[in-house]
């Protein structure tokens, strides 16, 4: 197991980032060119696109995932009846592929043959909603796709945090006379810290290698209005024949991790040094 | 995987020693793209023939669009699980697999059948598939992008005759438009865009100019007034499409000409295919318009198979039967009639060819009106940096002509 991860995550990532360094095509080879596939890569539109393309994702995502998904915990825990049957409902999407999830999207949003169709026929002759043909609106059409595909994870991950909280707490919530939305908002969610901690890290993981809902939606269309970074690298290692210009673009998207778990780990070195000298 | 490569080579050894004498029948597993009605109608020739003629066994292993299928046969080449033959467009796209001495050898092939002698013209050999005098794959078809196809109903409802260049089309778009039809289809597919344009391109510059810009990499001229009357041209094309193009395949946008939907999509001659599939006759459902310009130029470009090498010697056998099967008379004739495309050799009964095959084999025979395709002169890469640049400049508005031709521009001064 420890060797596994050494190997993979360890030498792959030292490998990747070497190659980045170099000017190999369709097979790695080790010829040092310095730093120009990043200047390239710093210099296409492309990758520019991509960049903004994902923190516009990841914010919207994660605002919408953790609002619905917190209102839809909340609306289960009400102890209302087939709690079940409305749990199955919400956590389905999130057992499809993301493959299918984007389809069945691409299809409700084309043009002519999903909502707008439908209401145009229902006699709404001028309404029109179709994002993904857009090259300004595309972009929230993934993220509806990629919301719907993972609210759920979410609401099933923050309903077990609230289904956690002593029942002593609300019996003297309603003791005091606290409304309910309040004893949710201030009280519940506070207390849950570790159950929105781990909703956010696997959403982030997921919208850092988001791929195949993108490319089963817009192919990364129109024009390269929904590009995003991995499907700039696994292009650019693949058909592009260009391994060292996709490794330049793997690290940058590994550099902002790496930058993060800097200032966490400095952090905790902070606090643990400070906790030593007041015990000393 | 080496280890299931040793252990078939271990079988079959072990069952040739007790089938002795028996038919050393093999499976070729090949890898293609060509999953369209008419693609699949072309592929079975192939595959029928291949069964027919031979007792080996054609394993099929189609893989939806060209990217995908190359970088699915790239991974599996590394990976070490090759499959025995897989189709390429000719160009600069496998050059590293033959430098990697990854793939057969077919130059005794190539020399004992002649393929020299009738093969035309001669640079779908020399050029696509000949490296340092060996011979490295086998051209199967001629295709050219340079067409455009055209709904005579659509042109006949709207009141306007058939255009025989851009300009003319363009004169009549917006009548086409008030008539209720699409005037201009394209899908969105990237590639679509760099091979349109490039249609467009050749069609307002002409064939020295293109040749100065993708062979040369004259940038300067790329920055000139000239190419930026082609963006200019192409803006206004593409102001005429419908709104659903960007999630469109090429042959749903074919589908949309075939039905008399929309009036013209500028698409190689692979389109033809669909057309043929869906019954339609050229000159009375639909037209083919070469150019579309009064001075039409043809590539030669098309499709290869390549051989990756293997490690067992039936197999190999039975890939050299493939490749001479693929170039045979008979089932070039067959093969291409289905395809839509042109024979990579004259000797074949081609009594079977429409009209725009006729007028595309009366191009081809003048050498002048011949053109050397784009991916002889570029790589992948570049190739990838114009799909993204002109599939941008389609859809984004907010981009402007002179910013799209400066990147056009420095994309050509840095191709490698």
């Amino acid at each position: 197991m420890i060797m596994v991860s050494v190997g993979v995550f360890v030498f792959g990532i030292i490998y990747s980032v070497l190659l980045s360094f170099t000017n190999a095509k369709l097979f790695p080879k080790f010829n040092f060119i310095g730093l120009d596939q990043y200047e390239r890569l710093w210099g296409e539109t492309r990758w520019l696109v991509s960049v903004e393309n994902i923190w516009i994702f990841g914010v919207l995502i994660i605002v919408f995932q953790m609002t619905l998904g917190y209102l839809l915990a909340v609306f289960i825990d009400q102890r209302i009846k087939q709690e079940d049957a409305f749990r199955t409902i919400f956590l389905y999407p999130f057992s499809m592929s993301l493959v299918v999830t984007g389809l069945v999207w691409q299809w409700m949003l084309d043009p002519n043959l999903g909502f707008s169709s439908a209401m145009q026929k229902l006699g709404f002759e001028s309404f029109v909603f179709a994002p993904l043909v857009h090259q300004s609106t595309a972009i929230y059409g993934l993220v509806m796709g990629g919301v719907w595909n993972g609210v759920g994870v979410t609401m099933a991950i923050l309903l077990a945090g609230l289904r956690g909280i002593d029942a002593e707490i609300w019996r003297a919530t309603r003791v005091d006379g606290i409304p309910a939305w309040r004893a949710y908002l201030y009280i519940a969610l506070p207390m849950i810290r570790g159950a929105l901690a781990t909703a956010l890290i696997l959403q982030c993981t997921s919208i850092v290698r988001v791929y195949d809902l993108v490319i089963a939606m817009t192919q990364g269309g129109p024009g390269i209005a929904t590009q995003m970074p991995a499907i700039f690298v696994i292009e650019h290692i693949t058909n592009r024949q260009n391994v060292a210009l996709g490794m330049a673009a793997a690290s940058m998207m590994l550099l902002p991790i790496v930058v993060l778990l800097a200032i966490k780990s400095a952090a905790d070195w902070h606090a643990k040094s400070r906790r030593e000298q007041r015990a000393a | 995987m080496k280890y299931a490569g040793i252990a078939r080579v271990l079988l079959a050894s072990a069952a040739g020693a007790v089938l002795c004498g028996a038919a050393n029948a093999a499976e070729v597993e090949v890898v293609h793209w060509w999953t369209s009605g008419g693609e699949n109608a072309a592929v079975s020739v192939f595959a029928d023939e291949f069964e027919a003629q031979t007792e080996h066994e054609w394993a099929d292993t189609a893989i939806a669009g060209g990217t995908n299928a190359r970088a699915a046969v790239m991974q599996r080449i590394l990976g070490g699980d090759a499959p025995a033959a897989a189709q390429f467009n000719s160009g600069r796209q496998y050059e590293e697999l033959i430098e990697g001495g990854l793939l057969l050898d077919l130059t005794e092939l190539a020399e004992r059948e002649g393929w020299r002698d009738f093969i035309r013209p001669e640079s779908i050999l020399t050029n696509a598939c000949e490296k340092d005098g060996r011979v490295w794959c086998v051209p199967v078809n001629i295709h050219s992008w340079q067409w455009g196809w055209a709904s005579i109903p659509v042109f006949e409802q709207s009141g306007v005759p058939i255009p025989t260049n851009l300009q003319q089309f363009l004169e009549a778009a917006p009548k086409i438009q008030q008539a209720g039809f699409i005037p201009f289809a394209i899908g969105g597919e990237t590639w679509q865009h760099t091979g349109a344009f490039n249609v467009a391109l050749v069609g307002i510059v002409g064939k020295e100019n293109y040749y100065r810009l993708f062979r040369d990499r004259d940038a300067d001229y790329a920055r000139s007034p000239e190419v930026a009357t082609v963006f200019e041209t192409w803006r206004e094309l593409t102001s005429y499409t419908d709104e659903a193009s960007a999630n469109r395949n090429w042959n749903d946008t074919t589908n949309l000409v075939i039905s008399d939907r929309a009036a013209m999509q500028i698409m190689g001659d692979w389109a033809r295919g669909e057309f043929a599939v869906a019954g339609k006759v050229p000159g009375v459902d639909y037209e083919c318009i070469p150019g579309p310009s009064d001075t039409p130029f043809l590539t030669t470009d098309g499709d290869i198979f390549l051989f990756p090498k293997q490690d067992d010697p039936e197999v190999e056998a039975a890939q050299l039967e493939l490749a001479s099967l693929m170039i045979s008379p008979r089932v070039q004739a067959l093969f291409n009639v289905a395809k839509g495309s042109l024979p990579v050799r004259a000797d074949v009964d081609m009594s079977l060819a429409d009209s725009c095959m006729r007028k595309g084999l009366a191009l081809l025979d003048d050498p002048n009106t011949v053109l050397t395709a784009l991916n002889r002169f570029v790589t992948e890469d570049t190739t990838g940096q114009l799909n993204d640049l002109f599939a941008e400049f389609s859809f984004n508005q907010g981009l402007s002509v002179a910013d799209a031709q400066e990147r056009f521009a420095g994309i050509i001064e840095t191709a490698d």
